[in-house]
């Protein structure tokens, strides 16, 4: 719980950021944000597959590696196509930190408190991004071919975020 | 023999001729969402299913009666083979559903 509030701190201090100001993302560093998520939940996802033993819980596992490796792979593409370089910074070292600790925690568990842990922790990490993606990445992206890649990208994560609250309710 | 045969071959072109053909209908899958459900969907027509999104979808049927994978800016073809109603999912994204109603020819 700690660590996913320092985690939102992160993302609302990057939110609250004003436009033209040196803290606003650039593109570079937008794409890394983005891309860093997106190897998280295939993280977690795999994490998942080794553990749980849930068919539903699985079944989610699988679709979070197969789309998050999806969107990766675009914006992958874009980057090279655009001929930019992603950009760590303090967002996307947070994300990271963040996960490895989780990862950690997850790690220690089994059965239906493992299922329980990664599926509430598959809401909050979603949540988290999707509203990074909606105040701050999309509307701070410059080029339009990585907005519209981002614009995608929460309409997925939207219906993986609605899958998990489904799936938490079901577990219970 | 044959001349017996001939008025029921004839009688048979003629109720075939007179059938109106199979229609195709496209159902668009866009940003985590089935297009709508065609409107005049019938028995014997075929659905065409265009996946517009980065991510493979399924397009499933609750009954068991079709459950095809489309992998992103592919399409597949399944044709309706009873009348009724439909309900439809992708598997891989449950909150993805749709309903179609296929009438009778």
């Amino acid at each position: 719980m700690k660590s996913m509030f320092a985690l939102t701190a992160a993302v609302a201090a990057l939110a609250m950021a004003a436009p033209v100001s040196a803290q606003a993302p650039n593109d570079a560093q937008i794409a890394h944000i983005a891309y860093t998520a997106g190897s998280i939940d295939v993280e977690a996802g795999r994490q998942a597959l080794q553990i749980s033993h849930n068919a539903a819980v699985r079944a989610f596992a699988e679709t979070m590696v197969r789309d998050h490796d999806a969107v990766n792979k675009q914006a992958l593409a874009l980057v090279q196509r655009l001929n930019v370089k992603p950009e760590a910074n303090p967002t996307s070292t947070a994300l990271a930190d963040q996960a490895a600790a989780t990862s950690g925690r997850l790690a220690k568990l089994t059965g239906a408190a493992f299922d329980r842990a990664y599926v509430d922790n598959e809401i909050a990490f979603h949540r988290t991004v999707n509203t990074a993606l909606r105040d701050t990445l999309i509307p701070g992206a410059h080029n339009a071919d990585l907005k519209s890649l981002l614009e995608s990208g929460l309409a997925l994560f939207t219906e993986h975020q609605t899958h998990a609250e489904t799936l938490a309710r079901d577990i219970k | 023999m044959k001349a017996a045969l001939l008025p029921a071959v004839l009688c048979c072109l003629m109720t075939t001729a007179a059938a109106p053909p199979s229609a195709e209908h496209v159902i668009e899958m866009t940003r985590m969402r089935f297009g709508p459900a065609p409107a005049n969907l019938k028995v014997g027509d075929t659905i065409v299913w265009v996946n517009h999104d980065i991510v493979p979808h399924t397009a499933t049927a609750r009954d068991r009666s079709f459950d095809v994978t489309i992998k992103p800016h592919q399409s597949a073809r399944v044709t309706m083979r009873r009348a009724g109603t439909i309900a439809i999912y992708c598997r891989f994204h449950p909150a993805m559903k749709g309903v179609l109603r296929v009438a009778a020819r």
